[in-house]
């Protein structure tokens, strides 16, 4: 969808968490702009061939999808860091079916600033030659960046996939969504293939404790924050 | 047409036994059978097309059973390297229900035990034991009875040369259905291979009557390139002309809904009055209503039953049962009663709301009465005022015997992908002969070789312009350029996947207690409560906790999912919360829909309305206009500080809807601020905060050119990418196609976290290959499918420089049942980020209220 390219100024949603300042951007990123940092979660690049290796031949263009949107949001933002919070690729062979275009697209994200792999439960071991650094985890002042949610404080993470249902008026709208109380956020899954978990599920309110959280939901134009205990 | 004259008056063809079997039961040959019979001796495929209760199946049957009288032709003893065998099938019969197969086994016992003839029938459906098949693929019966998929598996077997290089003929049973779907397509590919492995093959294809029964001519026989090959035409004596009536209600017609519950008492009479009733409804809900209802004022205790396709499966056999036994008093049913089994005595036939075809409307009044030469009697119980127009042009319609089933079809692409896969776990293939057979088989006659390749390259490869996927190709050329398996497990995966039928996610409904203030998902809700039935998953999604709809003849509130079952909670509503769900809605046939326009401009024809419609129908004249046959009137008014536009194209809900996605976004785009529509079968409703009847009136907004035809170009593919429906049409040929797996092998989903979802699929794909061959097979079923582009197109057309405004001060007598439908149905429009912003306003309002 062209809904990242057309995103107005003001599509972004202001978003405090533990005290520090962020921007939850309509594609699913995270910005701390103080620190000049971008965060994305669960890309799952080559997903598709992961699938193709097994019989199932879905189209192999995610991967592509996935970074020319990546693409576009480091040079809208221009990071000084980029963080990818761990399963960004599909499985542990998944950068060494990257086709070449990909791995040159990545190379092109990588110059000129630092670049964090987390590691993630589907990518445990990044290679050297996807570039950048790889860490099991990461905190930068109050806040900590790990895949696997613990519902520590200040932590953001990924993983889960989390999406929100919303039904009104016989209608249910099925989108991405941060999931955060304040203190602590999931991430929604930037890759093309990754599908979602419901916020509803009680996975999520094992981290929050309750379903006192919000979804901050990825609309065509805007975000919209909605209560947990809203969607279905 | 060929073939008339040399039907036999006499049984002559019919061998002694036959014809002494005939006299100890009373019954004479009648001439369709003997027809049949003759065409048979002659080696020729034939078209029987007959009433219900015509004795059609006996016809189809006659010359195989009289064939194998008489040992069956000669040197079936063949020698397999399994032993000795009598050899492959003589007869295969094909229908489209399980049921039916079953059905025709037993009907076919008495004969052969009666004559003691030397011939062994068995089914083989999805429920036939493992063991069973594996014994009819080395010792087949005589006759099989089974289905399209059943055929589909047996033909990618390598015991296909064997079971079928002795078949002599292949009986398709109520071929008028089969046809009309990829079924059908899939059924077609099955049949030319048929033809390719036994040179002695011949067709008999049973029909109801048809609007075009050239076309399923062409479909009983192999296809050449040049001319258009077609099997004989035998057309039955008709029945009696059946006794149809519309309902003279004394009670005031509803303006909306299809409810119809200002005439239950009088439904009720009938049903008192009659042996047995089967009263047909259009939609589930609608049945679930109608039963509900009928049995709050069932003093006499009537046995009134329940028959649709997600009650359980237990539940409806058991009413078939009864209704077999003669047990019954009515059943109301929707299309899950149009075919299939003999019910013997039913009386009369009630169709509630709209008949929407006339050929529908005849196949379920055929379902009255299997004795031909006593007429059926329907009764036609319109639910609102259009309804009443309907069903004066369905009557006018029967009584001329007019047809409406719809046109052939183009063979499926997403099918052919499965048939070919399957010819490969068959044995391998050349593509230049593959070409060629799937050519005979009458929806692929006109396939391009292009698009033969792209199917050939998309099953071995996913036809990608990338061409990464050579490594995981499923059929690879060997050095002789024949097409091979690359390994078993494509052959699994094939097997668990073959079918056209793609069932919607379906969640089981249980009843359970009600919930008592608990905590926690599902709260105090007791587990373990009755099983109702199934309801499609999508209908749920829209729903929250509260919500109540009619399920199981019932007002239920929905309460929570857990796990694949919904738990609903008895409910003291008498009025559900949330009224329809889709299953089971066609939309009126244009055939009718053209009758209906006609009869709205022939002012003289009004006279035989019943007096309320005739009266509203004149206030409309007063107060606005009534559509001519050609033209569409647009009427704009004020109402509720928002402005109204309202039309009238007449073609069905679901092009309607089209109609309303593409209008208001360039309504959206003129700046009249679309805010959401409602269709109808015939009207189309959409409102605005800025004033449309202004900007028409200025000039600002120009409805030849809103209705451009252009609309089906950018617009179209703008909301194409985003629409739910296009969406769900692309799953549908990813699965039939074979893309995506029904399930997946040694390996479990997780409940409710999808492993990957076809709709990320088909945006990536249209983005990077808009081309790509499923996209162009979801395409096709977008023309007639759930878009229903192809009528919207042909509408466009139509009204071309015949649209005219109407600037009105309130509503007119004719948008009111549109206008009705407001609040009713779901209220279309993909405005996602409105809702969501409503959602997100109502925790605005509760946080205020907290504080």
């Amino acid at each position: 969808m062209t809904a990242l390219a057309a995103a107005p100024a003001g599509a972004d949603l202001p978003f405090r968490l533990a005290g520090i300042d962020l921007v939850a951007d309509l594609s699913g990123a995270l910005l701390w702009e103080d620190q000049r940092l971008l965060v994305v979660s669960d890309l799952h690049l080559e997903k598709g061939s992961s699938f193709a290796r097994r019989g199932v031949l879905l189209p192999p263009y995610d991967s592509a999808a996935t970074l020319s949107r990546l693409t576009r949001l480091v040079l809208r933002h221009d990071p000084r860091t980029v963080i990818a919070l761990g399963d960004s690729f599909h499985d542990r062979e998944g950068h060494d079916r990257l086709g070449a275009a990909d791995r040159d697209a990545i190379a092109a994200l990588q110059r000129g600033r630092e670049w964090i792999w987390i590691a993630g439960n589907h990518d445990p071991d990044v290679p050297a030659e996807a570039g950048g650094t790889v860490v099991a985890e990461l905190s930068i002042g109050p806040l900590a960046f790990r895949h696997e949610p613990t519902g520590g404080r200040g932590e953001i993470a990924g993983h889960l996939h989390p999406k929100a249902r919303v039904a009104t008026r016989g209608r249910a709208i099925d989108r991405r969504c941060f999931a955060s109380d304040g203190l602590r956020a999931i991430m929604p899954a930037f890759g093309a293939y990754a599908g979602g978990l419901s916020i509803r599920d009680p996975a999520f309110a094992a981290i929050f404790r309750s379903t006192a959280f919000t979804a901050h939901v990825l609309g065509d134009r805007r975000m919209h924050v909605i209560a947990a205990s809203r969607c279905c | 047409m060929s073939g008339a004259a040399d039907i036999p008056d006499s049984p002559e063809a019919l061998p002694a036994a036959f014809v002494r079997w005939f006299a100890e039961r009373g019954w004479t040959p009648r001439r369709h059978q003997l027809a049949l019979l003759a065409k048979a001796h002659a080696r020729r495929s034939a078209l029987l097309i007959a009433p219900t209760g015509a004795g059609k199946t006996l016809a189809g049957f006659l010359p195989t059973l009289v064939d194998l009288a008489g040992g069956g032709p000669k040197g079936r003893l063949s020698s397999t390297g399994r032993g000795i065998s009598r050899g492959g099938l003589h007869t295969l019969y094909i229908s489209p229900l399980k049921a039916l197969a079953v059905d025709i086994a037993r009907n076919l016992e008495a004969p052969i035990a009666e004559m003691a003839l030397p011939v062994k029938v068995e089914t083989r459906t999805g429920d036939t034991p493992v063991s069973r098949r594996q014994r009819q693929r080395r010792y087949p019966p005589d006759i099989l009875l089974s289905t399209p998929e059943q055929l589909a598996l047996l033909l990618s077997s390598d015991d296909a040369p064997f079971l079928f290089s002795s078949l002599r003929r292949v009986v398709l049973d109520e071929l008028h259905a089969l046809v009309t779907s990829k079924r059908g397509d899939l059924l077609a590919l099955g049949l030319a291979r048929l033809f390719t492995l036994a040179p002695e093959l011949t067709t008999i294809g049973l029909s109801a009557t048809v609007a075009d029964p050239d076309a399923l001519r062409r479909y009983l026989v192999p296809q050449a390139s040049t001319v258009a090959a077609m099997a004989d035409l035998v057309i039955a004596d008709a029945g009696a002309q059946p006794i149809v009536e519309m309902l003279d209600t004394q009670e005031r017609l509803p303006w909306a809904g299809h409810s119809a519950r200002h005439a239950l008492g009088e439904v009720y009479d009938l049903i008192r009055r009659n042996k047995t009733t089967l009263v047909f409804v259009n939609t589930r809900s609608q049945a679930e209503m109608l039963f509900q209802e009928l049995w709050r004022i069932n003093d006499d205790n009537l046995a009134i039953a329940l028959h649709h396709g997600s009650l359980d499966v237990a539940q409806r056999r058991k009413v078939e049962d009864a209704m077999a036994a003669g047990r019954l008093r009515g059943v109301v049913c929707t299309s899950s009663l149009d075919l299939g089994i003999d019910w013997g005595d039913i009386d009369l036939v009630i169709n509630v709301g709209a008949p929407k075809g006339a050929s529908r409307l005849m196949q379920r009044i055929g379902r009255a009465n299997h004795r031909l030469d006593e007429p059926s009697r329907a009764v036609l119980v319109p639910a609102n005022r259009f309804e009443v127009l309907e069903c004066k042009v369905a009557i006018d319609a029967v009584a001329e015997n007019a047809q409406d089933t719809p046109p052939e079809r183009q063979g499926a692409l997403d099918v052919l992908a499965q048939h070919v896969l399957g010819r490969a776990c068959a044995a391998p293939f050349l593509a230049d002969e593959l070409y060629d057979e799937v050519r005979a088989a009458a929806p692929y006659s006109a396939l391009s070789r292009t698009d033969f390749d792209d199917v050939v390259e998309f099953v071995a490869t996913g036809g990608y312009a990338l061409k990464s996927y050579e490594r995981f190709a499923r059929i690879r050329q060997d050095a002789a350029g024949r097409w091979r398996v690359a390994n078993p497990k494509v052959r699994q995966s094939y097997r668990l996947n073959v079918g056209t039928i793609v069932e919607e996610q379906m969640l089981k409904v249980r009843l359970v207690r009600s919930r008592a203030g608990g905590a926690g998902p599902t709260g105090a809700i007791g587990r373990g409560g009755r099983m109702l039935g199934e309801i499609e998953e999508y209908f749920i999604e829209g729903l929250v906790a509260g919500d109540t709809f009619v399920f199981g003849g019932e007002v239920v509130r929905y309460e929570a999912l857990v796990e694949d079952e919904v738990y609903v909670s008895r409910s003291n509503d008498t009025d559900a919360k949330v009224p329809s769900y889709m299953g089971g809605k066609f939309p009126l046939s244009t055939y009718l829909a053209d009758r209906v326009r006609r009869l709205l401009a022939d002012q003289d024809a009004w006279r035989g309305l019943p007096d309320q419609v005739r009266e509203w129908l004149t206030l409309q004249r007063r107060l606005s206009r009534v559509p001519g046959a050609s033209e569409m009137v647009v009427e704009t008014f004020p109402r509720g500080g928002k402005s109204y536009f309202v039309c009238y194209p007449f073609e069905g809900r679901l092009a309607h809807q089209t109609l309303g996605m593409l209008l208001t976004r360039r309504l959206e785009r003129a700046r009249a601020r679309p805010l959401g529509f409602v269709a109808n079968e015939y009207a189309l409703a959409i409102w605005c905060v800025g004033d449309v009847a202004a900007m028409i009136r200025h000039r600002m907004l120009d409805l030849d050119a809103l209705f451009d035809a252009d609309m089906l170009g950018d617009d179209l593919e703008d909301w194409l990418a985003e629409s739910a429906l296009m969406k769900r049409t692309f799953r549908n040929c990813a699965i039939i196609s074979g893309l995506i797996p029904r399930r997946f092998t040694g390996e479990e989903k997780t409940r409710r976290q999808v492993l990957f979802s076809t709709d990320l699929v088909y945006d990536v794909l249209r983005k990077h290959q808009a081309d790509h061959v499923l996209l162009r097979a979801a395409r096709a079923d977008a023309a007639t499918g759930l878009l229903d582009l192809r009528r919207l197109s042909d509408m466009l057309a139509r009204i071309r420089r015949h649209i005219t405004h109407r600037d009105l001060d309130k509503v007119s007598p004719l948008a009111v049942p549109v206008m009705l439908e407001i609040g009713r149905e779901a209220v279309y429009g993909e405005a996602s980020d409105e809702l969501l912003a409503e959602a997100a306003e109502e925790l605005v309002r509760d946080a205020m209220a907290d504080g």
